[in-house]
């Protein structure tokens, strides 16, 4: 299990998500497969469908930058930020 | 007794303004849909619900659903997608319901329809595999689908608009397409005869009257047909700009439309005199309209879906500003008063008589 740490401007769509939440899943693509199994939906608003990431979507694992490929350990924190961008 | 919904989107949200019949008063709702940015929002008479077409920069497109005039609302972007590895679709752009069929314009320029109220969305595919569309480039707004029209009498016949790749045309409910542009100008490319540019023409809106004529206003004139898009007239002469985004036509009296002339340079109404200007004659003559309207330093610009009318007997008329301002004419722009101000940047305007 991953701990997913989630933006609020993401959870605010999905009554109910939480900020924090606990995830299985051995890579971010699965992890984010979990999120849209609770949420569905949840993984069109996080991945676009080259399939990637979507462009001002970062994904960090235990504190590094990662894509849909990274690898998430047992008991990581996967942090979901959305870039600070916009106006 | 009847009810106009006004349907407002903005670049920070939907918003929703109601009145009776008289148009006189009105209350605001919103901001709805997250403020994401929304391009378009349209009434489904076959659900009875309001949807918005809205794309945000983080998350990606979606088509908002209230079912319960915006106490509620979901998304969904499900099939709202490119094939593996094309660029992906970013926003939602136009909406136009059809009978049991809801399509989605988005961008870049592609088709998507819903049969199911919205929830889930598959590709005209048909329509980017046209091969004129390596031609398509985008304008300053992006390669967006911005307005589809339906022959209300024959589903399998519409018409779709792009920027900047023009107007393209089906009439087997979107197995197939062709692009119909002759007549209209492409200026900006310097090396095509004026008129005989099959495709690239940068179409700001597209309308058709109770006749079947279409109107579009281009960045290059304002231009009618009377056969389906096949060939198009221009109708520019009489109007202080060839420039301009929105056109409306009246919902039941033939040849009768309404532009709003911008400067070409500003992109702002001519002279900072705010006007709308409306022909009944199908483009031979125009006429300028500014009671009501600010007539000095008023610097306004109205976006390509931001001027619409409604269907009651006398027609109204509205428009939203860049400047988040909305104006309504309840005699068909004779007349005119503003009903809202320092919204955000109105991108549409729709309306919907509600009975009841």
């Amino acid at each position: 299990m991953a701990t997913v740490i989630l933006p609020a401007s993401l959870t605010m769509l999905f009554p109910g998500a939480p900020r924090k939440v606990e995830v299985a899943g051995a890579t971010v693509r699965e992890v984010i497969a979990g999120l849209d199994e609770l949420w569905p939906g949840m993984a069109a608003r996080l991945c676009d469908e080259r399939p990637a990431l979507r462009r001002h979507i970062t994904v960090f694992v235990a504190g590094e930058r990662t894509d849909l490929h990274g690898v998430v350990p047992p008991g990581a924190e996967v942090h979901v930020v959305p870039a600070v961008s916009g106006g | 007794m009847a009810r106009v919904l006004l349907m407002v989107g903005t670049k920070k949200g939907a918003f929703l303004m109601q009145s009776d019949g008289d148009r006189r008063d009105w209350s605001l709702e919103g901001p709805f849909c997250a403020a994401w940015p929304v391009q378009d929002v349209a009434w489904d008479p076959a659900t009875r619900s309001v949807l918005a077409a809205a794309g945000n920069a983080w998350y990606g497109p979606a088509i908002w659903r209230s079912p319960d005039l915006g106490k509620t609302w979901e998304h969904s972007s499900e099939g709202m997608a490119y094939p593996e590895a094309e660029t992906p679709v970013v926003a939602a752009w136009s909406l136009l319901p059809a009978g049991d069929t809801i399509y989605a314009g988005v961008e870049p320029a592609g088709l998507f329809r819903s049969q199911d109220g919205g929830v889930t969305w598959s590709h005209v595919s048909a329509l980017r595999e046209h091969p004129t569309s390596a031609y398509w480039g985008p304008g300053a707004g992006g390669l967006i689908l911005h307005h589809i029209v339906v022959d209300p009498a024959d589903p399998a016949r519409a018409w779709i608009a792009i920027s900047a790749a023009g107007c393209y045309a089906t009439e087997d409910g979107g197995a197939s397409w062709e692009p119909r542009n002759k007549g209209v100008r492409t200026d900006f490319l310097p090396d095509v005869e004026p008129g005989t540019a099959e495709v690239g023409q940068c179409v700001h809106s597209l309308q058709r009257d109770a006749a079947g004529r279409l109107f579009q206003q281009n960045h290059c004139g304002v231009y009618r047909s009377d056969d389906g898009a096949r060939t198009w007239q221009e109708i520019t002469a009489g109007l202080p700009s060839q420039f301009g985004f929105p056109v409306a036509v009246h919902p039941r009296t033939p040849n009768t439309a309404w532009v709003v002339p911008l400067d070409e340079d500003t992109r702002a109404m001519p002279g900072g005199r705010a006007a709308v200007w409306k022909t009944t004659d199908g483009g031979d003559s125009w006429k300028q309209l500014t009671a009501g309207l600010p007539g000095t330093q008023a610097h306004l610009n109205v976006l390509r879906s931001a001027l619409c009318t409604d269907t009651l007997d006398q027609v109204g008329l509205y428009f939203g500003t860049g400047s988040g301002s909305v104006f309504v004419s309840g005699d068909e722009g004779e007349s005119w008063t503003e009903i809202a101000r320092h919204l955000p940047a109105v991108t549409s305007v729709e309306t919907v008589v509600l009975e009841g």
